[in-house]
C-alpha cells in the first residue's frame, strides 16, 4: 500500500474566473467559490472571500480552522492512493466569534513570527452565519465550508501536472512476527497522537468519526496527510492542532523520515482526551496497552490544548513508564505572564523528558494593521486577550495564546521556553 | 580605544579598601574610578570605564538595607547631577561570593537601582548566599565562587553579563553562567519541537543523559479540612472558577488568565437566570451555562437547602472568577484570600465550583 503525493509548489495566489494553477500561480474565482459554498449549507449567510499574502499588513482574526488544500485522485482508503496536494497555500475560515478560543494570523509584524501561517498565501473565508443560528451549527458550518472550499480549490487543480511526486512508503515492520524487523538493531518507536474530545466545541474527527468514540486505535501513520483528522474544536489558539497541523504532522513527518534507517517508526495510536476522569484513565490504559503491543522500546507523546489535557498526557507518561516504554513528550506552558508560576496542572515523576513549546502567557504586543478580516473587536473576547487588549490606535497587547498554533504541540515550530 | 560602557561599581568597605570588621558601620561614600575590583573589571573589559565607586559598610546596610540602598541611589543622583557624563549604562555590584551581609547589600542595591533609577545592574554570588531567597528572581546574579579565589571568575562573569544586558541581549543562565532566576522565557530553538522531541527520545533510548525542557513541577498538596460537624448549624459559602457573573461582567473578569476574582451579592436572589447572570470563561462552552446558570453556580438547590433547615444558611457574598490558563500561581493567591476573607464572616463550609 503506498500514498503518493502529487505536489504542486504555489508561488502566488490571484483571483480570476479561470480557476486552478499554472505556472506556480493559483487562481480562485471567489464567486464561483462563494456560490459554490453557499449551495450546499443555507447556514452560510454571508461570505467574504480575499486574500492574505507573507509580509502585508493583514491581520485575521476570530480564526476558527487553517486547511490545507489536498484532495483525493485515486484510491480509497485513508492513507493510500494518490493525493493532490497544494503546498505553501491554506484556507482560513473566519469572522464573529463561536466561542472564546478562536485565534489571531498576522502576516507581518512580530505576530507574524509566532505562526506558521504567515509565511505563505491564504484564502480567507470570513464567514457570517444566519441569524438563529447556534454556537454548535456555527462551528460545523464553518469547518465544513473551510474544508469543501480547499477540496474545491484542489479540485481545480487535479489535472494538473504536479511539480514533485512523492511516494510516502511505510514499511511496517512486523513485531513478534516471524517476519524480519525492518532493520535489527534499531529502536522502535511509536507516536501516541492525542486529539482533544471533549463535547461542547472542543471535538475532532478521526477518519470521518467524532474523537468521542472509537479511540484509542492504533492507525497507519500516513492518515494524518490524507486530512483523516480535522479540527473542530475552539481550544486556545495557540496549542489547537488545525486541520493544515494534522495534514502536515511534523512528528509523523520527521518519524517516517528516519524509518528503516535511524530507527523502526513502529505506528501511530490515536488516543483521545475526553473530560471524565474515567474516560481518562480507560483511553490511556488503552493507548498504553496498543503501543506495548506494537513491541515498542520507545513513544512520543504530543498533546493538544491544556489544564485537563495535562492529565491525560501525565497518564499516558505514567503507563508508558511503568510498561518499561521509555517516552519523550511535547506540551506548552501556562507559565503566567511573568513566567513565575509552575506551567502544568499535571505532573508525573515519568514525564522526565518534556519539550516544552513557550508558555503561552507571555505577552506580545501587536501593531495596527491596515487590511484586517473578520470583526477585530472580538479580539478582546478571545482567550488571551483582555477587554483592555484593543487600544484606540490599533495596536493590541495579547498573550501569545491567542495567536493560532504559536505553541503547537505536535511541534510544528521551534518556539521553546526555558528558565532565566 | 574608546570606553562605549559606563559603569557605577558598588563594594563594602572591605574590598573598598576602607577596612575590616571594625569599619562595617560606614555610611555610604562615593569615589571616583574604580577601586580594588573594580580596577579588574577594567582590565577584562576593554569596553567598560568604571566612572565611580560607591562604598558601603556591610553592617550599615544589613541594619538598615532599605534607607541604605535609598541613599546610595540619591548619592549616585547627586553624582550625576554633578557631572552628567557619569550617567551610568550598568550598576555593578560585588562581587559578594558566599558572605550574607554583602549579598543582602549588594542584592538591596541592584534591587533599588532597576526600580527607581531603571538602569541595569548586575551581581555576582554564590549559589549559597542567603541573599538569593531575596533577590534570585528580579535580580541577574552570576554565579560565583564561595570565596575571593574565585574573583577573576566572578569578575569576568560579570563584565560578560553586564554588555550583554546593556545591549538589551536575553540572558541564559545555562551559557552565561547566572543563576536560575526561576522564570519561565520564550525563546526560538534552533530546531522544531517534533525534532526535539524525536532526538530527545533517542537520547533516552541508547541511555544518554537527556535535559528536558521542563523539568516537572512539585504540586503543593492541600489537607483537607474536617468534615463539617453539623450543616444545620453551618453556614454555606458559593465559590466557583466556572465564571459565573453579574450579566455585564462589570469586572471585567477576563476569558483566560483572569487578573482578578470578584465577590457579588446573592441577596434577595432565589436563583440566577439568564437575565440576572453569565458565564465569562473562555475555556468550556457557555451554551448551557448562559442558559442557566444554576448548572454551574448552584444557588437553586442551596436556597432549596437553607428552606429545609439543612444548612444553617448562606453567605450572601459569592466569589467568581475563570479558572481558564490562569497560572497556579494566581490561583493560589485568589484562593488565600478568599479563605481569609470567608473566614472572617465566620462561614464553615464552602461549595467549590469548577469547570
Amino acid at each position: 500500500m503506498t500514498l503518493t503525493l502529487h505536489r504542486h509548489s504555489v508561488q502566488t495566489v490571484t483571483f480570476g474566473d479561470k480557476a486552478g494553477i499554472a505556472g506556480g500561480t493559483l487562481t480562485v474565482d471567489p464567486e464561483a467559490l462563494r456560490d459554490h459554498l453557499q449551495a450546499r449549507d443555507e447556514r452560510l449567510a454571508k461570505i467574504r472571500i480575499g486574500l492574505a499574502r507573507p509580509g502585508e499588513a493583514t491581520r485575521i482574526v476570530c480564526v476558527k480552522d487553517v486547511v490545507q488544500p489536498r484532495l483525493k485522485k485515486a484510491g480509497e482508503k485513508a492513507g493510500t492512493g494518490t493525493l493532490c496536494v497544494l503546498d505553501d497555500v491554506a484556507v482560513v475560515t473566519c469572522g464573529p466569534i463561536v466561542a472564546f478560543q478562536e485565534g489571531i494570523i498576522d502576516m507581518s509584524g512580530p505576530g507574524a513570527d509566532t505562526t506558521p501561517f504567515s509565511r505563505m498565501p491564504l484564502v480567507v473565508l470570513d464567514i457570517d452565519v444566519s441569524e438563529g443560528v447556534s454556537p454548535h451549527e456555527h462551528e460545523a458550518a464553518v469547518r465544513s465550508a473551510g474544508l469543501e472550499a480547499a477540496d474545491a480549490i484542489a479540485r481545480s487543480c487535479i489535472e494538473a501536472e504536479p511539480d514533485v511526486v512523492e511516494t510516502v512508503a511505510w514499511d511496517k515492520s512486523k513485531a513478534g512476527s516471524k517476519l524480519p524487523r525492518i532493520a535489527p538493531g534499531l529502536p522502535r518507536i511509536a507516536y501516541v497522537y492525542l486529539v482533544l474530545s471533549q463535547g461542547l466545541l472542543h471535538d475532532n474527527y478521526v477518519l470521518g468519526r467524532n474523537a468521542r468514540e472509537g479511540l484509542p486505535i492504533s492507525v497507519d501513520p500516513r492518515i494524518a496527510f490524507d486530512t483523516a483528522i480535522v479540527s473542530g474544536n475552539c481550544v486556545s489558539a495557540c496549542d489547537k492542532n488545525t486541520t493544515y497541523h494534522h495534514q502536515n504532522n511534523p512528528l509523523v513527518a520527521e518519524l517516517l523520515r528516519g524509518h528503516g534507517t535511524r530507527w523502526d517508526f513502529a505506528g501511530v495510536v490515536i488516543s483521545n482526551a475526553a473530560t471524565r476522569l474515567a474516560d481518562k484513565q480507560r483511553a490511556a490504559e488503552a493507548a498504553v496497552e496498543l503501543v506495548a503491543d506494537m513491541k515498542a522500546d520507545g513513544a512520543i507523546v504530543s498533546k493538544e490544548g491544556f489544564g485537563n489535557p495535562d492529565t491525560d498526557l501525565m497518564m499516558i507518561l505514567r503507563g508508558l513508564g511503568q510498561a518499561g516504554i521509555k517516552a519523550s513528550a511535547i506540551t506548552d506552558e501556562f507559565a503566567g505572564i511573568e513566567g513565575d508560576s509552575q506551567s502544568l496542572a499535571d505532573a508525573t515523576p515519568e514525564a522526565d523528558a518534556i519539550v516544552s513549546v513557550g508558555n503561552a502567557n507571555e505577552r506580545i504586543r501587536l501593531p495596527a494593521m491596515s487590511t484586517t478580516f473578520g470583526p477585530l473587536p472580538d479580539v478582546t473576547r478571545l482567550a488571551g486577550g483582555y477587554p483592555h487588549s484593543l487600544r484606540d490606535d490599533g495596536t493590541m497587547e495579547v498573550e501569545l495564546q491567542s495567536i493560532m498554533g504559536a505553541t503547537n504541540q505536535l511541534g510544528f515550530s521551534r518556539l521553546s521556553c526555558r528558565e532565566v | 580605544m574608546a570606553k562605549t560602557i559606563r559603569a557605577i561599581h558598588c563594594l563594602n568597605q572591605f574590598f573598598g579598601g576602607l577596612g575590616g570588621e571594625e569599619k562595617g558601620g560606614l555610611a555610604p561614600q562615593w569615589f571616583e574610578g574604580p577601586r580594588g575590583p573594580g580596577s579588574l573589571i577594567q582590565q577584562l573589559a576593554a569596553d567598560i570605564a568604571v566612572v565611580g565607586t560607591v562604598v558601603v559598610g556591610d553592617n550599615y546596610m544589613a541594619e538598615h538595607p532599605d534607607e541604605g540602598a535609598a541613599e546610595i541611589v540619591a548619592l549616585i543622583e547627586t553624582e550625576i547631577a554633578k557631572d552628567p557624563a557619569l550617567r551610568p549604562d550598568l550598576v555593578m555590584a560585588g562581587p559578594a561570593f558566599a558572605a550574607g551581609r554583602y549579598g543582602m547589600s549588594c542584592g538591596a542595591i541592584c534591587q533599588a537601582v532597576l526600580e527607581k533609577l531603571g538602569i541595569s545592574t548586575v551581581t555576582a554570588m554564590h549559589p549559597d548566599n542567603p541573599a538569593l531567597d531575596i533577590y534570585r528572581q528580579t535580580l541577574t546574579v552570576v554565579r560565583a565562587g564561595a570565596d575571593v579565589m574565585g574573583m577573576r571568575e566572578a569578575v569576568a562573569g560579570m563584565v560578560r553579563v553586564g554588555i550583554k544586558l546593556v545591549a538589551g541581549e536575553a540572558i541564559v543562565p545555562e551559557t552565561d553562567g547566572t543563576i536560575p532566576r526561576g522564570l519561565r522565557r520564550n525563546y526560538f530553538a534552533d530546531a522544531t519541537g517534533a525534532e526535539r522531541a524525536v532526538e530527545m527520545l533517542m537520547r533516552k533510548l541508547r541511555g544518554e543523559e537527556i535535559r528536558t525542557e521542563y523539568p516537572m513541577p512539585v504540586f503543593s498538596r492541600v489537607t483537607p479540612a474536617p468534615p463539617v460537624a453539623d450543616m444545620a448549624k453551618a453556614t454555606l459559602a458559593l465559590v466557583t472558577s466556572g465564571g459565573i457573573v453579574p450579566r455585564g461582567n462589570p469586572d471585567r473578569i477576563e476569558s483566560a488568565n483572569a487578573s482578578k476574582y470578584g465577590e457579588y451579592s446573592l441577596r434577595g436572589l432565589d436563583h440566577l437566570s439568564a437575565e440576572s447572570h453569565q458565564s465569562v470563561h473562555g475555556g468550556y462552552d457557555t451554551t448551557y451555562a448562559n442558559e442557566d446558570p444554576n448548572r454551574v453556580l448552584p444557588l437553586d438547590v442551596v436556597r432549596d437547602l437553607e428552606r429545609e433547615g439543612r444548612i444553617g444558611g448562606l453567605n450572601e457574598t459569592y466569589y467568581a472568577t475563570v479558572g481558564n490558563a490562569t497560572s497556579v500561581k494566581r490561583a493560589e493567591a485568589y484562593g488565600r484570600e478568599i479563605a481569609a476573607k470567608l473566614i472572617n464572616v465566620g462561614v464553615q463550609a464552602v461549595i467549590l465550583t469548577s469547570t
